[in-house]
């Protein structure tokens, strides 16, 4: 069953939910794109190290990548799932979703983790306190995901999460791929495009 | 447009599993041949567009097939396209400002 069977009379004949978090999701794009703009012009202004070149780990973070483009895989699945009724199925693309967005989280502990070992913290320098504002603001929305997908999964083990509740996760899987098109800038943006020297090999 | 032919269209909103599965798959090459791109020193004087292209592409693919905005109405499209456009209009504002650019 498709969200417009369940969906209010409205006179554009789509669901006002659906509007209000798409303009939700724009929004956050204006969030982010200030957050991106004040990293970029802060970007290799630091007078004092440690700077990009230095401490970021691209083969960690392309795992964490990946690890975030897969559970977006998982959620078109747990979509699909609960629209089809197949309650088991939705409960396992659901559960693998958040377990996915908790060890993404787990890669960003361990990456600032070592940041902060290596001398960088949120007041080190100008590429510290872009970069941790930025890639923490971004980790406090997967954190928000990965508790909205929990609550969803409770909700599947309650027996409370049936078809006619499929624009539920519909609107929970915009708000996770938002943050994955998000992540999909910040790694370019942040990580592979970098001002100071690049690897040689 | 009417509102049967929207409730069509939301209907079609949804692409099979394996155009699901075909879009993850494009999506890890595109990841493997950005990471490789910065690795190989050939690349470097084109390496900022080259990168932003594939991560273009990556979020288009995202954005048409996971979110649905390839087979949803284009009212969801303009609410998602304006302010993507301010956002990157300032962004690309502040580093002329600044004169990173």
């Amino acid at each position: 069953m498709s969200h417009a069977a369940v969906a209010h009379h409205t006179s554009t004949g789509l669901d006002s939910r659906k509007i209000a978090f798409w303009t939700f999701i724009g929004s956050e794009c204006l969030l982010f794109g200030s957050l991106i703009a004040t990293y970029l012009v802060y970007e290799g202004k630091s007078v004092s190290g440690p700077t990009t070149h230095e401490i970021l780990n691209i083969p960690l973070t392309s795992i964490s990548t990946f690890d975030l483009l897969m559970s977006s895989l998982a959620m078109v699945l747990a979509l699909a799932a609960v629209q089809r009724g197949e309650r088991l199925w939705a409960r396992v693309w659901l559960g693998t979703t958040a377990l996915l967005g908790a060890i993404f989280l787990g890669f960003q502990a361990f990456e600032f983790t070592h940041f902060v070992h290596e001398g960088l913290g949120f007041t080190t320098n100008l590429f510290g306190s872009t970069f941790f504002t930025l890639t923490g603001c971004h980790g406090l929305h997967v954190f928000v995901g990965v508790i909205w997908l929990t609550t969803l999964l409770v909700r599947s083990f309650q027996g409370k999460l049936g078809p006619e509740k499929a624009l539920n996760v519909e609107i929970a899987g915009l708000y996770w791929h938002f943050v994955d098109v998000v992540w999909i800038v910040i790694f370019t943006v942040v990580y592979l495009i970098q001002t100071t020297p690049l690897p040689s090999t | 447009m009417s509102e049967q032919s929207t409730t069509e269209r939301a209907h079609a909103a949804h692409a099979s599993t394996q155009t699901y599965l075909v879009v993850a798959a494009i999506l890890t090459v595109i990841t493997v041949v950005e990471v490789g791109v910065f690795y190989m020193p050939a690349m470097h004087p084109v390496l900022a567009p080259t990168l932003l292209v594939l991560s273009a592409a990556k979020f288009t693919l995202v954005a048409g097939f996971y979110m649905h905005l390839r087979y949803d109405h284009n009212v969801f499209r303009a609410v998602f396209a304006l302010p993507l456009v301010i956002a990157a209009a300032v962004i690309i504002g502040l580093l002329f400002l600044f004169r990173v650019l």
